[in-house]
């Protein structure tokens, strides 16, 4: 379960949101601009809240009144960036590693050829960043947050470098990836077609505010994200 | 011409293990310095800084002087090491290893700062969400990435301790086989009769240790931007 309930100030922009979700996804809704990426930074705690509570499975990730901060790299929330991100000097069989290697887990080679099967990168192992195609690359991305084990996914817009073809490409691993995984995900994106296939419930967020909660029948509602 | 003294040698020698421990000791210090100043905004910073330029700046027989006072035998600091750590610096091979660390600092310090700079935050961030701690972060992903520049600095601050006169004199002096460097002996030959066949001799030298250095750190970036970039 995610609990938030934040308020930040990033210059002349509000972000103030509130929301609890249940969901095997919940989909971040709303136009560029609307604070969707803000608010996953905050809930990786790679950004602060002004104010405000971030409660994930019943531990406090951030609570301001008590002055809980936990940093990122002790939430055990994985983080797949729209630009993948990929360690440029580690092939990719090492950045799957870097999670594992990184919290200490015991090898689990079983897990790993889970996700290397699911996410079909296992040819790509032995290769660079550099010799991989963007579509490629975010499936590798997908893999390495995967393998930290993680008790929240986040993905930020992971198609939203991709052209459409690649993004046709890349949809069914992730429908697969919320049927199979077993890790509950927070999925942010502007593309209503994304978010039908995907979410199972939906935070519309408009300049900063949630303005609409609920199963994927919200985003039908007349208001409109853009 | 190419008949090399026994004196020689041992200038050539002891250049080379004055600028290769000067060199290995002061790049860690180095790597914290660019670090501190690339990455981190605390007060002082620019005093920090300034105070690393300032051998750049300042005459060569000033810092000498000024390591004197400090590492002497009677230096505040000097004094101590020499009682408590029996490390001395004056007039021994170490305190051109000294000299030669200072003056060589901010050419050390300024590429790697340049290539940690340059290192992409995003990544770091990355390696954060993925479970590493901001010392581990640093390890695998900020100083690998930035390796060309530690290598570069590294390089630099080697040719510049090869070369260094000026402080290493008025510190440590020029004595045969404990603190005279190629530079110190080419100042002792040119000033001898009959000197100039020698000098020429060190002069060839040391130009060669310095375009060998050149050519290295060359190398040694083109294979690690190689790597940077992911081919």
């Amino acid at each position: 379960m995610l609990r938030v309930d934040v308020t930040k100030q990033l210059g002349e922009f509000t972000l103030q949101a509130s929301f609890t979700s249940e969901g095997r996804v919940t989909g971040l809704f709303g136009a560029s601009g609307a604070g969707k990426t803000s608010l996953i930074n905050m809930i990786a705690g790679l950004l602060r809240p002004d104010r405000g509570s971030i409660i994930v499975d019943g531990e406090t990730l951030d609570d301001t009144a008590a002055r809980v901060h936990i940093p990122a790299h002790r939430r055990r929330i994985g983080y797949v960036f729209q630009d993948a991100r990929l360690f440029p000097h580690l092939d990719v069989r090492q950045n799957l590693d870097y999670g594992r290697r990184m919290n200490r887990l015991a090898n689990d080679p079983a897990q790993h050829a889970r996700v290397t099967d699911l996410l079909d990168i296992g040819r790509l192992l032995d290769r660079r960043p550099g010799q991989l195609s963007g579509g490629e690359r975010q499936r590798v991305a997908l893999g390495r947050a995967l393998l930290s084990k993680p008790r929240l996914l986040l993905l930020d817009e992971p198609l939203g470098s991709l052209d459409e073809s690649r993004k046709v490409e890349i949809l069914p691993y992730l429908v697969r990836l919320r049927d199979e995984a077993n890790v509950p995900m927070v999925y942010v994106s502007h593309d209503a077609a994304e978010m039908r296939q995907l979410a199972t419930q939906i935070v519309m967020l408009r300049h900063g505010q949630v303005t609409a909660f609920g199963g994927v029948k919200v985003m039908s509602a007349p208001v409109s994200p853009a | 011409m190419f008949d090399i003294s026994p004196t020689e040698w041992t200038a050539i020698a002891l250049s080379l293990r004055v600028a290769t421990v000067a060199t290995l000791i002061a790049t860690p210090f180095g790597i914290a310095v660019a670090w501190l100043l690339a990455r981190r905004d605390f007060r002082g910073r620019s005093v920090v800084d300034a105070l690393i330029h300032l051998p750049l700046v300042l005459p060569p027989v000033v810092t000498g002087y000024l390591l004197l006072l400090t590492f002497g035998r009677r230096g505040l600091v000097g004094a101590w090491l020499a009682d408590h750590l029996g490390i001395v610096f004056a007039f021994r091979w170490t305190g051109a290893a000294l000299a030669c660390g200072v003056m060589s600092f901010p050419l050390l310090v300024r590429p790697i700062r340049l290539s940690i700079e340059a290192v992409d935050r995003r990544l770091e961030q990355a390696a954060d969400t993925l479970g590493a701690a901001p010392w581990r972060v640093f390890l695998t992903i900020t100083l690998p990435l930035a390796l060309p520049g530690v290598l570069a600095g590294m390089v630099l601050g080697f040719a510049k301790a090869i070369g260094e006169f000026g402080a290493t004199i008025t510190f440590v002096s020029n004595i045969p086989g404990e603190t005279q460097t190629i530079s110190s002996a080419i100042y002792s030959l040119i000033q001898t009769p009959d000197g100039d066949t020698a000098a020429l001799r060190l002069v060839v030298i040391s130009i060669v240790i310095a375009m060998s250095a050149l050519i290295a750190s060359e190398w040694f970036a083109r294979r690690a931007t190689k790597r940077l970039h992911g081919n």
